[in-house]
């Protein structure tokens, strides 16, 4: 009897893999590099950076290239939903991941570590977070989220002779596993409840974004089915670092490797971010009348505990912190007005972009200025900074700038536009407290910019070991400064996020 | 609305884009072309000034009421959030583009004097502020008018904390906050606009057709004027929001003090006359008299602490922040004259206080203090300065013959239409700036020459102090002789716009649309 090659035919067609070549490029970008290091040992840290860079070099401008070309949006059954949201948060990733990777370059030359473990790592998280954006099941969500998070658990403590990076990352795991325990349990109470026949609306699907909104529209006030989904909400919250959910920020950026650090504060809050738009306006949104006051008082806390907390910081890396805690806040009154206005998902996708840029130019200003520990960075180590190499003092000025919002810089029209959302949702008193964040937040970006810039002749500038960039890394901030001043300008470079 | 952009259209994006040129040019070249630095320089602000004084000469010619001339329009990528750059000035601000543009050459011409390493990117600061003192007035689009505005406040700051005198980096620090939350909040007020006029346009003309058709209701108009007013009186230091300027302007170095002053500080009250008053006549209305108190605090409380101060930069910090309270005054009676006179007293008081702040700095690199009582005896040495300092002090006092003379008078007949005990109030600040500034006068260059005015052989005043001295004095006599010269313009402006009586309609509808997260991705 001839086997059924039918099968087969119907399996290959219906899961139609082109749809999602950019993870399985990243994937085997991955493995091709660990399969590198095998066979060419000799050129562990020549080649293989140089393929690792390259490669998603390419990956980035492809995919930034095809950004409007969207794969049909219902490949693999439920599990994935393609979207122009998703194309653009894929090409946000690739992004972050090359910086992470010229920043990581910089930090592990220095740290003597090895590298090729470090891209590979950093490529199955941008695969991750890219599954992770798209997914519209449970199931998937879940999976790609551990794929994330275990990876970053690793990234955390990847430096093994720091006692800092070792304590962050054990940390990271504990509090991690406890916010997946909380995500998974609200799952599971979802599932529970959706699938439960007594209840009308029962899902066929009890895991699947789309069966799992029926059901809440017809159950908008069953009380385990929505504990469940206040659990995955504050899951994902864990993500994004909203306060009260926060508390795992300051020591862990602060002990992670600076580019890991860098990682967790922009690729890895932006997927948090859009899986809470997913979640609240996709199945959840039946369950607007409790996540549109709860996300609103968080945004409130989250704005001001960020802002007040940063002020007294001397860590350069707590700033940091406290700062994206800030700016989780601002977008957090975004995914609020994205309840009734249309435009706030672009206002967020927006600031994301704009986020991305001005960050990774103070980080990989950071990788530059640092002592032996890399866990110690001080206000005082910039002293001066402008003086001693005025290339990476401007990098710094400009990036702090666009993150205070200061225009003509990127940050400014970010929140602008997520301003003007907010206005349109008539959310007066979050936009109050953001005025009043925005006003606090001035005073440690320009306490930072005043450690590097304004020369105090009471104090002796401390000089910490400050390395000299390398032509490629000038090349990477130039140009990461160079988008934050002319997006500023011209905003039709993002016009894509419209 | 695409309207062809004339030949001045570009003359005015140009008078715009050359300081800017100018400055990325001197940033590139400045440190290895000594020789090139000043040349650069000069050509970025003189080539504006040559501009603004072609551009008012075709203007007063045509003579076209409220109406924007030298249209002209760029998209720059969020056209579909009614954002674009469009420029063009009107009656109200073509009087204040000639003031930027003047106030620009003698500040910058003072600045290139000496020959400190790092010239260059002072020059380089100072011609990016010119560019957004330019771009504010000549901002159609207010999303532009206020982007302009911060790009010309940030060199203030850098310069204020690399270049500034004692306390520095406290007073960038102060000012940086408090200038910020006040930028923030007109920022929200604009916003308000924005979204409450339901047009989905930044665009300052078509903004005003509209709500001149469908005013916004009173409760509205009242919120999103106490936003302008709060906003925009921080950042021109309407009293009891002051208490940066004189701190600030007492560490800044000349050059940003005379811009910032003289120009910069303008900003808010243009947005009070140029978008509050017309788009929002109500709420005008219904804070009048609350305004009237505070600027009645502006000039009488701030005059008397004015009369209290013995540092020259900080007296002069504090006497442009009393002055700062009749502009207030003649806003508040929302007359045409009072309106008028206003614009007219803000171009007075910018050149006029631009002058002293360039005076003072003479003064005080002479005399080694900025302590007054610690002066004396300039006089016999230094005539000259003298003769300049005397003069623009009785302009800042109000003499007859100099411009402030006509916008204080103006405000006061306004006034006086609107609340006789009111401008009896003002009419004291008159007494109250003649003493100080007299007695400043005293001070500094009559009495006993003080030890380091007797020892010191003291120059007069240098050829590239007495130019832009000598630039800003020309403009004050000129003006306070022939006030025609500006004030048609601004009169035929106000009345257009402020002729409409202030009426009250019903609510907007505001389209409120609940869509999700996929109809996003279509």
């Amino acid at each position: 009897m001839s086997p059924d090659y039918g099968v087969f035919k119907t399996f290959a067609e219906a899961n139609q893999w082109l749809a999602i070549w950019p993870e399985l490029a990243y994937g085997t970008l991955a493995l091709l590099l660990l399969m590198l290091e095998v066979l060419f040992p000799r050129y562990k840290n020549t080649l293989i950076p140089r393929v690792a860079l390259t490669g998603q070099a390419i990956l980035l401008v492809v995919l930034a290239a095809t950004i409007r070309r969207v794969a049909s949006p219902d490949a693999f059954g439920e599990l994935l939903q393609f979207s122009v949201t998703g194309n653009i948060m894929r090409v946000f990733f690739a992004a972050c991941g090359l910086a992470v990777c010229y920043i990581g370059g910089v930090y592990l030359k220095r740290e003597r570590l090895p590298r090729v473990e470090f891209f590979h790592m950093v490529m199955v998280i941008s695969a991750g977070m890219m599954l992770l954006v798209q997914s519209t099941h449970f199931i998937m969500l879940f999976v790609a989220l551990e794929t994330v998070t275990i990876s970053l658990y690793l990234l955390v403590s990847y430096c093994r002779t720091s006692v800092a990076s070792l304590e962050a990352g054990f940390k990271y795991l504990i509090q991690g596993g406890l916010s997946s325990a909380i995500l998974l349990f609200g799952m599971v109470l979802i599932y529970g409840s959706a699938g439960n026949p007594l209840l009308p609306g029962t899902a066929g699907d009890p895991l699947a974004y789309s069966d799992i909104r029926v059901f809440f529209e017809l159950n908008a006030h069953n009380y385990v089915a929505v504990i469940g989904a206040l659990m995955v909400v504050s899951g994902v919250c864990f993500k994004i670092a909203a306060v009260p959910f926060h508390v795992w920020v300051g020591d862990i950026y602060q002990g992670a490797p600076t580019p890991v650090t860098a990682f967790l504060a922009v690729a890895s809050k932006a997927s948090g971010f859009i899986v809470l738009l997913g979640l609240v306006l996709g199945p959840f949104l039946p369950l607007a009348y409790i996540f549109k006051p709860l996300l609103a008082a968080l945004a409130v806390i989250t704005i001001l505990f960020g802002n007040i907390a940063g002020v007294g910081q001397q860590n350069v890396k707590r700033i940091m912190g406290m700062s994206g805690i800030a700016h989780a806040g601002y977008l957090l009154i975004g995914v609020v007005a994205a309840f009734s206005v249309e435009m706030a998902v672009s206002a967020i996708l927006f600031y994301l972009f704009v986020y991305m840029l001005a960050s990774f130019g103070v980080f990989s200003v950071m990788a530059h200025v640092s002592r032996e520990d890399d866990s110690i960075m001080l206000l005082e180590d910039y002293g001066d900074l402008l003086k001693d190499n005025p290339f990476l003092g401007s990098v710094l000025v400009v990036g702090l700038g666009s993150l205070a919002g200061i225009p003509p810089l990127a940050g400014f029209m970010g929140k602008l536009i997520l301003f003007i959302a907010a206005f349109q949702a008539q959310l007066y008193v979050l936009l109050g407290v953001a005025i009043v964040g925005v006003v606090i937040s001035i005073s440690y970006y320009f306490g930072w910019i005043k450690a590097a810039v304004f020369r105090n002749p009471e104090v002796e500038p401390v000089h910490s070991t400050l390395y000299i960039p390398s032509r490629t890394m000038r090349v990477f901030m130039g140009v990461l400064t160079l988008l934050t001043i002319s997006v500023g300008l011209y905003q039709g470079i993002l016009s894509f996020v419209f | 609305m695409n309207e062809p952009a004339t030949t001045d259209g570009y003359l005015l994006l140009g008078a715009i884009a050359v300081p800017l040129v100018c400055s990325i040019l001197l940033s590139a070249t400045g440190r290895k072309a000594k020789g090139l630095v000043r040349p650069l320089a000069l050509a970025g602000f003189l080539i504006p000034t040559v501009i603004a004084f072609m551009l008012w000469n075709t203007f007063s010619a045509e003579a076209s009421g409220s109406g924007y001339l030298f249209m002209t329009q760029a998209d720059l990528g969020l056209s579909s959030l009614g954002i674009n750059l469009k420029l063009g000035l009107n009656g109200i601000s073509m009087p204040l583009f000639l003031l930027a543009s003047i106030v620009g050459l003698a500040a910058g011409v003072y600045a290139m004097r000496g020959d400190d390493e790092n010239k260059h990117w002072y020059l380089v600061l100072l011609l990016i502020m010119q560019t957004g003192l330019l771009g504010v007035f000549a901002s159609i689009d207010i999303f532009f008018f206020y982007f302009f505005h911060e790009f010309a406040l940030i060199p203030t700051f850098i310069m204020i904390g690399l270049w500034g005198g004692r306390e520095r980096r406290y007073a960038a620090m102060e000012m940086t906050i408090y200038l910020t939350l006040g930028a923030m909040l007109s920022l929200l007020g604009l916003i308000a606009v924005y979204t409450k006029s339901g047009l989905n346009s930044f665009d300052m003309i078509s903004l005003k057709a509209h709500l001149a058709a469908m005013p916004l209701g009173d409760v509205v108009q009242q919120n999103i004027f106490a936003l302008l007013l709060i906003g925009f009186g921080i950042l021109v230091s309407l009293f009891p929001f002051h208490s940066w300027a004189p701190r600030g302007y007492a560490a800044a170095p000349a050059s940003a003090a005379m811009l910032h002053a003289g120009v910069l500080k303008k900003f808010g009250l243009y947005g009070l006359v140029q978008i509050a008053l017309p788009l929002l006549p109500a709420g005008a209305a219904h804070f009048s008299n609350m305004l009237l108190w505070l600027a009645a605090g502006n000039v009488v409380l701030i005059g008397l602490v004015t009369m209290t101060q013995t540092d020259l930069k900080r007296m002069l910090g504090y006497s442009s922040v009393m002055h700062m309270g009749y502009a207030f005054m003649g806003i508040a009676g929302f007359s045409i004259i009072g309106v008028s006179g206003a614009v007219l007293l803000m171009f007075a008081h910018g050149v006029s206080v631009a002058l002293l702040f360039l005076l003072a700095d003479c003064i005080c690199r002479r005399t080694q203090t900025c302590e007054m009582p610690e002066m004396g005896g300039l006089f016999k040495k230094t005539p000259i300065l003298c003769g300049f300092f005397v003069a623009a002090s009785l302009a800042s006092i109000g003499l007859p013959g100099f411009a402030n003379f006509w916008g204080e008078f103006t405000i006061f007949v306004g006034l006086w239409q609107f609340s006789p005990a009111f401008a009896v109030v003002a009419i004291t600040g008159i007494v109250i700036s003649a003493i100080y500034g007299l007695r400043a006068v005293a001070r500094i260059f009559y009495g006993p020459a003080s030890a380091v005015v007797q020892d010191n052989t003291i120059e007069d005043l240098a050829i590239c102090e007495r130019t832009p001295a000598v630039i800003l004095f020309v403009a004050l006599i000129a003006v306070g002789v022939f006030p025609k010269l500006i004030s048609d313009d601004i009169n035929m402006a106000i009345s257009d716009v402020y002729k409409a009586p202030v009426t009250t309609v019903a609510e907007p509808v505001v389209p409120a649309t609940t869509q999700d997260i996929s109809n996003h991705e279509s």
